[in-house]
């Protein structure tokens, strides 16, 4: 049953100008008790078809928010998006209804979250969990669904599929779960996957394993990934580039190789010299000094210059723009020259 | 599973032995059950000690227990001081009080439920806080004032109900009265399922099933309310009992002559085996309902079951 | 590492190991991430905002969990009116003759049904006392039996409930089977079949009564509060230190198990209330010459069609009294536990 809804949501446009994805100057604000946080100040993010993107940041720099604002996931309120597009296979994602929304959601991006344990419905078995998709989304039978769960427990290397399909999420693994997440995301094989920090709830000898095997179906959909880390090694590994973000703001966006080689913020210098290293040993580790700043009373000026060892007069009046450093790499760094070379 | 469920049983035992053996304590030891036979004057004592060897009221307690004990579990729940067998008077009281509390428990399922799932989807709106304060009215007020406002405005003044219930208890008389007893537990129930959606609501697997593309109503449906229900459904199931003791008040308001009735009439006429009687089927029904909530409790809840 | 703050996973072998082997030479942002989220209320992350109450960012002072509550309930009016609801009812108790001069046994039987009139605004009831000096002479009752009621049932209660929780063990076994009988037995039967053979007009009965059906309810959350409580690392790590039992028990379970039993005993105190009330409409609980919003609904009921103001007066008080304790011990609860708001 080829013609999903979702199909019928973006055939207005048949042929894909640009990017699958684009975010443009999305910002995003969290009205709470004591004032208004704002979580996203003015993020882009482009992301072609079949290629990785990853977000780096700490706690609070906005990618998480984002990525919920794109997925349209947001809980508004507190949340709202106060200003930017999305725009997904060229069409803005923030001007569609609401039930033309959540027919692309599931089948034209899907998304997928860190604790698989909490983010699986605990009382329903993965089969169900897994089936809904296709239930929801094709109108299929429920008898066909479950053959369709076994059919993707086995893609994504689930052992015994056809014994486990009524289990519920608890009777897994960390792992297996999820790969069960991962076989949720893909199910109806969109072009866009969210992947929100998916190996960090888990042990690190599985770490790997999920990793690679969402690299690889990615690679065999050729889809786009957003993959949202902190975990340095496994964006070498897999993404095409990567964008730093900061207080709500990218940083720095960059090829990946690029940015390890010479990082063009002091924000990604300081996160890239904090990595460990064997070769180091016995030395003391670099440390950012200070604290991300409180959404809610961002610093003037550039938000990083509390923390910068290089801020000068200029980086507490005026912030600064994405500087561009070549036709691929930006950097909102006033001083990203003596950054880049220094 | 099975053995949870024989676990659970023999766990019953020295509950339902301990709560009967308090209740005939309180009965024997408190008051003098020959005392109601009489009337209004003493008995005489020749009457009075031939009327205690007739009811075995001249062995010890703990043998009058057993005896009692051993006679209930051959279905002989003694005779009312009157000459009617005890069974005989549960068998008239007990299907009226049984359809109250099942008008109740509707009461509590129908609007509890929807009040809680309207204010928890709607927290901080009017309609919340509007129901919130309602439902702290309605635990505040004592379930008699309650049952005697409503059979004021209701059977006096508007005339839209019979302020008392015939000896049949239909059910359609049984509606307000089964509004009464329900009461303050409709807005527990409330207050529990607006508390229990409104922290689901929050749930990763809720995010989850969002960015599945499921439309509002599956997801809610579906996957809020089938976790969120689970305490509040375990909780009317342990009502039951309570309801079911907690109806002697709505009982007497309404005249409805069902198990509150009797056993008002066996305190007032101080019959021992009429209160005892009364009060232990009353035990077995919450002991029960407790071990069905817990069954149930498996069902609803696959973590449960598979630990 | 990123940050030069305490970091709590970084005595933790299993975080180390991150570090020194982690997946291809990576290091571990998470260490840093995590942390700031929940300490750092204003930091919003995956769309859901911490509750705005913690909001007190990176410079302002750590609160304890009751200045914190403090200052919630200072600012919360449901607490501030139920709370002068509350003293008003004690003062009247206390001195009941501040708001009435008359005698609540003064009866003038000509009068009995009378409505309001100059001097008697609430009327009259069937034997002609005036209903509004009987209202107010009626919360002496009534305050007296659920204060006392409460304290009795928070001591039994939280005293044998924590000794079970905190021993565990065949105690807890045999407390737990206790509690059960007693929760079997529902609560207005258990007061007409003890309380009918009582004469006493006092109010002890009733209180002792209260206590005997309502400990278990308190030991329970007692007992739960307290094994919780046990398990906190600081609790462990006192344990280790060799700290003796009667030292954990006091300094370090007691004042973190206590929030709960103060909340469920304030909400309690208000059912006892209505449950004191209940006791004396059916007639077993407290007996004239006592003075009770109970006796006096009851003695109302049947002329509630001619003289409703004879109920609904009382009533009217008593639904007061006990909503006041239960929003008071509802604010508490928010105050104490903002998880459940």
């Amino acid at each position: 049953m080829p013609a999903t809804s979702y199909e019928a949501v973006m055939s207005a446009e048949p042929d894909m100008p640009g990017s699958l994805l684009d975010v443009r100057g999305l910002q995003v604000e969290f009205r709470t008790r004591d004032g208004v946080a704002k979580a996203v100040n003015g993020v882009d993010w482009t992301v072609d078809a079949g290629e990785t993107l990853a977000v780096l940041g700490e706690s609070g720099s906005g990618k998480s928010v984002t990525a919920q604002a794109v997925m349209g996931i947001l809980d508004m309120p507190p949340g709202r998006i106060t200003g930017g597009e999305i725009l997904f296979k060229g069409q803005d994602l923030l001007k569609m209804r609401e039930d033309e929304r959540r027919k692309i959601r599931g089948a034209g991006m899907a998304m997928i979250f860190q604790d698989a344990l909490s983010s699986l419905n605990p009382v329903l078995s993965v089969g169900d969990q897994l089936g809904e998709m296709f239930v929801v989304h094709q109108g299929m039978s429920r008898k066909d669904a479950k053959a369709k769960a076994v059919e993707l427990m086995d893609r994504v290397r689930i052992p015994a599929a056809a014994e486990r399909v009524g289990q519920y999420p608890h009777q897994f693994s960390g792992g297996m779960r999820q790969r069960i997440m991962i076989a949720m995301a893909l199910s109806l094989e969109p072009d866009l996957i969210i992947a929100d920090e998916p190996t960090t709830a888990l042990d690190v000898t599985v770490q790997a394993q999920v990793m690679d095997l969402l690299a690889e179906l990615r690679r065999e959909l050729d889809m786009g990934l957003v993959l949202i880390t902190h975990d340095l090694g496994v964006v070498a590994d897999v993404a095409d580039k990567i964008a730093v973000m900061y207080a709500g703001r990218i940083v720095e966006t960059a090829p990946v190789h690029d940015i390890y080689r010479a990082p063009a913020h002091p924000y990604t210098k300081g996160l890239l010299e904090s990595i460990p290293r064997l070769d180091q040993k016995g030395q003391e580790l670099y440390a950012i000094k200070g604290l991300p700043p409180n959404l809610m009373h961002i610093p003037p000026g550039c938000a990083f210059n509390p923390r910068c060892p290089m801020a000068q007069d200029v980086c507490r009046t005026d912030a600064p723009p994405l500087y561009e450093v070549n036709e691929e790499r930006r950097s909102a760094c006033h001083f990203w020259e003596a950054t880049l070379h220094g | 599973m099975g053995r949870y469920v024989i676990r659970r049983l023999l766990q019953m035992i020295p509950v339902f032995l301990g709560a009967t053996l308090l209740i005939f304590l309180m009965v024997n030891v408190m008051g003098d059950p020959i005392a109601g036979l009489c009337g209004e004057r003493r008995c005489d004592p020749a009457t009075a000690a031939q009327l205690r060897k007739e009811f075995g009221l001249d062995m010890p307690v703990w043998q009058q227990y057993l005896t009692y004990m051993g006679n209930v579990f051959t279905g002989d729940f003694g005779t009312a001081f009157n000459g009617q067998q005890v069974t005989e008077l549960m068998g008239e009281a007990f299907p009226v009080t049984i359809r109250l509390t099942l008008v109740a428990i509707v009461f509590e399922i129908v609007i509890g439920i929807v009040l809680g799932v309207v204010t928890g989807l709607r927290r901080g709106r009017p309609v919340d806080s509007g129901v919130l304060l309602l439902t702290l009215v309605v635990i505040s007020v004592p379930t008699f004032v309650t049952g005697l406002l409503l059979q004021l405005l209701l059977g006096y003044k508007w005339d839209v109900i019979d302020p008392s219930v015939s000896t049949d208890a239909r059910l359609d008389e049984l509606i307000v009265p089964g509004l009464v007893l329900a009461s303050v537990s409709l807005a527990y129930v409330t207050r529990l399922t607006r508390t229990s959606i409104a922290e689901n609501t929050r749930a990763d697997y809720v995010r989850t099933a969002k960015a599945k593309g499921l439309p509002r109503s599956r997801v809610i449906r579906r996957h809020l309310l089938r976790n969120s229900l689970i305490p509040v459904v375990t909780f009317i199931g342990t009502d039951i009992g309570a309801l079911m003791g907690g109806a002697i008040v709505t009982e007497r308001i309404f005249n409805i002559h069902g198990v509150g009735y009797q056993l008002y009439q066996g305190i007032l006429r101080q019959n021992t085996q009429t209160v005892v009687g009364f009060v232990s089927v009353l035990v077995i029904v919450f002991l029960v309902a407790n071990l069905l909530v817990d069954l149930l409790y498996a069902v609803l809840d696959p973590r449960i079951r598979y630990a | 590492m990123p940050e030069p703050r305490q970091n709590p996973h970084f005595d933790d072998p299993a975080h180390s190991a991150v570090a020194a082997t982690g997946a291809g030479g990576a290091t571990d942002l998470a260490m840093s991430e995590g942390e700031t989220l929940e300490r750092d209320p204003s930091v919003v992350f995956g769309g859901r905002v911490p509750d705005g109450r913690e909001g007190t960012g990176p410079s302002a002072k750590p609160r304890s969990l009751w200045s914190d509550a403090w200052c919630d309930l200072r600012r919360n009016p449901v607490f501030i009116v139920s709370a002068l609801v509350i003293l008003f009812l004690i003062l009247i108790s206390l001195w009941p003759s501040l708001i009435a001069s008359g005698n609540p046994h003064s009866c003038d039987l000509a009068k009995a049904q009378q409505g309001s009139q100059p001097g008697h605004p609430f009327g009259f009831n069937g034997q002609g006392c005036d209903v509004y000096t009987r209202t107010v002479y009626g919360a002496r009752a009534s305050v007296t039996v659920g204060v006392c009621a409460t304290l009795g049932v928070a001591l039994l209660g939280s005293v044998l409930g924590g000794l079970a929780g905190f021993f565990g063990g065949a105690w807890d076994a045999a407390l737990s089977r206790l509690t059960d009988i007693f929760f079997g037995i529902p609560v207005v039967l258990g007061g007409l079949v003890l309380l009918s053979v009582i004469t006493s007009s006092t109010v002890w009965p009733v209180v002792g009564f209260m206590v005997l059906l309502g400990w278990p309810q308190i030991s329970r959350i007692a007992r739960g509060s307290v094994i919780t409580a046990k398990q906190n690392d600081y609790v462990q790590a006192a344990r280790a230190l060799g700290a003796s039992s009667s030292r954990m028990l006091l300094r370090h379970i007691a004042p973190n198990a206590v929030a709960p039993v103060i909340v469920v005993a304030t909400i309690a105190l208000g059912t006892y209330i209505s449950l004191e009330a209940t006791l004396s409409f059916l007639g077993v609980g407290l007996k004239p010459p006592t003075v009770s919003w109970g006796i006096d609904i009851s003695s109302a009921s049947p002329y509630v069609r001619n003289a409703p103001h004879m109920l609904l007066w009382p009533a009217g008080a008593l639904a007061i009294t006990v909503l006041a304790f239960i929003m008071l011990g509802d604010a508490v609860r928010d105050a104490l536990d903002p998880k459940l708001r």
